[in-house]
């Protein structure tokens, strides 16, 4: 009786714990099948390779999400390229520099920033580094990749410093110890010794840092200016896959070609930030075991 | 001497370390860059009658209430379907299952729903719950749709609660002839459910200003009346900030109102974070008594 | 801790059930037409001074989102600022919507500039080849040596769709910045010295530091004015169009008697105060056939 009671509850469980993977494939077939009839229509090559985004053209619809992908590439980069320094500073200032006092108050800091909704920051966007830009660079609008690079950078610094920081701070202490005893000073010891050995885990959060701003919607939507065309440069305006599919989901008649394009955009997203996780979760899974060793 | 203060090792780490605080320092500049904008041009309009009235004239005039009581609805919605659903994975985690190649595939999962951009559970709110279940755009659905957005985020969370519960207690209880549910019930869960609360709440206060999966699901520009069930549509802070900001007639004319939603909203936020804080602490509090 | 909870979820239920105290609703959804929605908005005001208790909630987005919202069945009436097309028209007819207009003002579709831009008329074509990319600076068309810069509307603007078939007849520079809305159009242009745009007439009343261009239909002929009633009315002025409300199949009673309020005196003068023109007597007769 009471086995049969205990079996139940397990089982109960056990179905509650297999939801997660019911929902994962859930969303990616979910996406497949609302994506394929795209192609019925849309030579798949041409979806993938063409520059041309016009779905409701004068002439002739075009579904070519090339430049969106260039877009987002961009904007995600340039979002890099200031996060990473910042954020690998940042860390190895809180696990090297900072007294635990300082530390103590430091880290919630980071925190809250993680914690601003993404629509305020898009919001500020808009509203002040936009008009920054514009001011410096000469250009009438600020909304442009530059002002989503920003953005974004500030939204995946939280991830990139504390999972960083996390990295920094399992370096297993015999290492720090080591180069201490052969004569080097703190500063060679984080550069030479503890920033190598923690590489890997730096690297996977970065590459989490990096899903983040791939995916990211309402930033980027609200302060890149949105043209369809194909950006040159980091101050011309460009338009995102995720901004693109917040853009027109609410304007097309559903189950049509242009509904089910939004569709394979998401699943395209999709596929992007899949092999993100991945990778980096295979990365931080090798660094754990190494320095349990 | 080990270290001489004039030798190039020694400048190469103080213009080092202050590289490093400078860094920091950009971080905390940020934060404040921030907060001082948000407030000092959004304090000016929050009044009693912004926060308890609907907007009028085209929403150029009047408050936000409509939004911050559908925010209100849509996270307590989200709290019921993600809450315990996400309890209940963790409890098998961390207590049943086996380690075995499905609990890392279930593991796996978990981590890869995490980074599902929110965008594409908007798609696919749309596809599931909109169309399919044929619930059209509504309260529930868009309380579904961030209900499954928070999931990976409870049961990491509520794992955190359930690790931190000794082995110990688990084991006395079982070594006196109690089932594995049992034990769970009394001598596991009350210490856990705390911790759990605290981190879901965390996650509740990320989907409260979440705006891409409500966009399809549910969010409406404006309503002049709450809603008053699940298959209403209904207002939202973070959507509305979206739409005074970019989507509105009179886009610098409501400015001062898009400032008062954003600051709002951020308050919001930050009044959740904060009670998830007093809360853990408290609890820490009375477990060292 | 239990205590508490209780407390907690009382609390709760007291303030869900207290939230159910609202009123029986008797609600239309309205949407679409950026143009269209501080009028609408302002008519959908006074209606529910008129009628308490009769809900009106009026949305923006732009026609396209608005006719799509009809074909998908998510709004009871649709604004929209161009014609519906042949292909919406089939798809709503394949998931059994029946798109039926009425129209509700006349706009005269306004091409604006900055005000310190000496050029203030251009020909139909001149326009199109500035929108289409084919001339790309203002000595061009006898103005200033400036490079143009264009600011549009959005994909599902009615006004982007309008103008692209009617004046451009082609498709517009990939360089066009794709503005959200009308507002954000004229704040554009007030801001750029050397940019161009469009906007619904009733967009530009009252407003400073533009240039509304005179626009002639083609080279030669009289160059006229959006703000004259009687050059938008007479079709003297060449991008005029009317404004249009859609709806699905014969109209409710709920429908046609808000659609009748804005066709009355009352209605159309609240038009004209927005800035737009009163629908001329071909399309009071139009509207008949709906029985309005």
């Amino acid at each position: 009786m009471h086995r049969q009671k205990e079996n139940i509850i397990k089982s109960l469980f056990f179905l509650n714990g297999l939801l997660v993977v019911i929902a994962l494939l859930g969303i990616f077939l979910l996406l497949l099948f609302n994506a394929l009839p795209t192609f019925k229509d849309v030579k798949f090559s041409e979806f993938i390779f063409r520059a041309n985004w016009n779905p409701s053209a004068y002439l002739e619809s075009s579904y070519g999400i090339l430049s969106q992908v260039v877009s987002t590439l961009m904007v995600t980069i340039g979002s890099l390229i200031i996060a990473v320094p910042l954020g690998i500073g940042t860390a190895a200032y809180l696990s090297d520099v900072a007294s635990p006092r300082v530390r103590e108050i430091a880290k919630p800091i980071v925190e809250i920033l993680a914690g601003i909704p993404s629509v305020v920051i898009g919001f500020l966007g808009i509203v002040l580094v936009g008009p920054l830009i514009a001011k410096a660079t000469g250009n009438y609008s600020g909304l442009n990749a530059l002002n989503g690079s920003v953005l974004l950078a500030v939204m995946s610094l939280p991830t990139i410093v504390s999972l960083s920081e996390d990295a920094l701070g399992s370096v297993p202490k015999s290492y720090t110890e080591a180069s201490l005893a052969l004569g080097g000073n703190p500063w060679q010891t984080l550069i030479r010794v503890k920033i190598p050995a923690a590489s890997s885990g730096i690297l996977a959060a970065t590459m989490l840092g990096m899903g983040r701003a791939i995916g990211e919607t309402m930033t980027v939507l609200m302060a890149t200016g949105n043209a369809p065309a194909m950006p040159k440069s980091f101050l011309e305006p460009v338009r995102t896959m995720t901004a693109t599919i917040a853009i027109e989901l609410g304007e097309v008649p559903y189950y049509t070609t242009h509904f089910h394009s939004l569709f394979a955009i998401g699943l395209v997203l999709f596929i992007f930030t899949f092999i993100l996780n991945l990778v980096s979760d295979i990365i931080l899974h090798r660094y754990e075991k190494r320095m349990r060793v | 001497m080990k270290y001489s203060p004039f030798s190039i090792k020694h400048l190469q780490q103080t213009f080092g370390f202050h590289f490093l605080r400078f860094c920091m320092g950009v971080v905390i500049l940020i934060l404040i860059v921030v907060f001082h904008d948000i407030f000092s041009k959004g304090f000016g309009i929050i009044s009693w009658e912004f926060l308890t009235t609907a907007p009028r004239k085209g929403m150029t005039e009047g408050g936000i209430y409509p939004a911050i009581v559908g925010t209100f609805y849509v996270t307590v919605l989200t709290t019921i379907f993600s809450v315990p659903l996400g309890m209940g994975c963790a409890i098998y985690l961390n207590e049943y299952a086996p380690d075995s190649k499905l609990t890392r595939l279930i593991r796996m999962s978990i981590r890869n729903l995490s980074g599902v951009p929110s965008i594409v559970y908007g798609l696919f709110g749309v596809a599931l719950f909109v169309e399919l279940f044929n619930l059209g755009t509504c309260l529930l659905a868009s309380g579904l749709t961030l209900g499954l957005m928070t999931l990976p985020w409870t049961i990491t969370a509520s794992e955190e609660a359930l690790k931190s519960v000794p082995r110990s207690y688990r084991e006395g209880s079982l070594a006196l002839g109690a089932t594995q549910w049992q034990s769970i019930r009394t001598n596991v869960l009350p210490y856990a459910v705390p911790g759990m609360l605290t981190g879901t709440i965390l996650g509740l206060a990320r989907a409260a200003g979440e705006t891409a999966p409500i966009l399809f699901t549910g969010a409406a520009f404006y309503l002049p009346f709450l809603p008053e069930s699940l298959s209403d549509q209904f207002m939202a802070l973070p959507y509305h900030l979206y739409i005074m900001s970019t989507q509105h007639h009179a886009i610098m004319q409501v400015r001062p109102i898009a400032y008062g939603t954003a600051l709002v909203l951020i308050v919001l936020v930050f009044l959740l974070n904060l009670s998830a804080v007093v809360l853990r602490y408290q609890l820490r509090k009375r477990y060292r008594e | 801790m239990n205590g508490k909870l209780k407390k907690l979820g009382l609390g709760l239920a007291l303030f869900l059930a207290l939230s159910q105290v609202s009123y029986a609703k008797d609600m239309m959804q309205i949407k679409g037409s950026d143009t269209l929605i501080n009028l609408v908005q302002r008519l959908a005001e006074v209606y529910m001074e008129k009628n308490p208790g009769k809900y009106i909630a009026v949305t923006g987005g732009g026609s396209g989102t608005g006719v799509a919202a009809l074909i998908n069945g998510k709004c009871a009436i649709a604004n929209s600022s161009r014609n519906m097309e042949p292909k919406e028209i089939e798809q709503a007819m394949s998931v059994g919507v029946n798109p039926q207009r009425a129209v509700i003002a006349m706009d005269g579709l306004t091409v604006v500039t900055n005000a310190g831009n000496p050029v203030d008329k251009l020909t139909v074509d001149q326009i199109g080849k500035i929108f289409r990319g084919e001339i790309t600076n203002w000595k061009d068309v006898s103005g200033q040596d400036m490079h143009i810069n264009l600011y549009g509307r959005q994909s599902n603007s009615g006004t982007y769709v309008f103008f692209r078939d009617v004046v451009l007849a082609g498709e517009y520079s990939q360089k066009m910045d794709h503005m959200n809305g009308n507002a954000q159009i004229i704040e554009s242009v007030k801001q750029d010295a050397s940019g161009i745009g469009y906007v619904g007439v009733g967009y530009v009343k009252d407003v400073t530091g533009i240039t509304v261009v005179k626009v002639a239909s083609r080279p030669g002929a009289e160059y006229a004015n959006p703000l004259s009633k009687e050059a938008v009315l007479s079709g003297k002025y060449p991008i005029a169009r009317p404004l249009n409300q859609y709806i699905n199949g014969t109209p409710s009673e709920r429908i046609k008697d808000f659609i009748a309020f804005e066709l009355s005196e009352e209605g159309q003068k609240i038009v004209e105060e927005e800035g737009f023109f009163r629908i001329p007597g071909e399309y009071v007769e139009f509207n008949k056939r709906l029985g309005l």
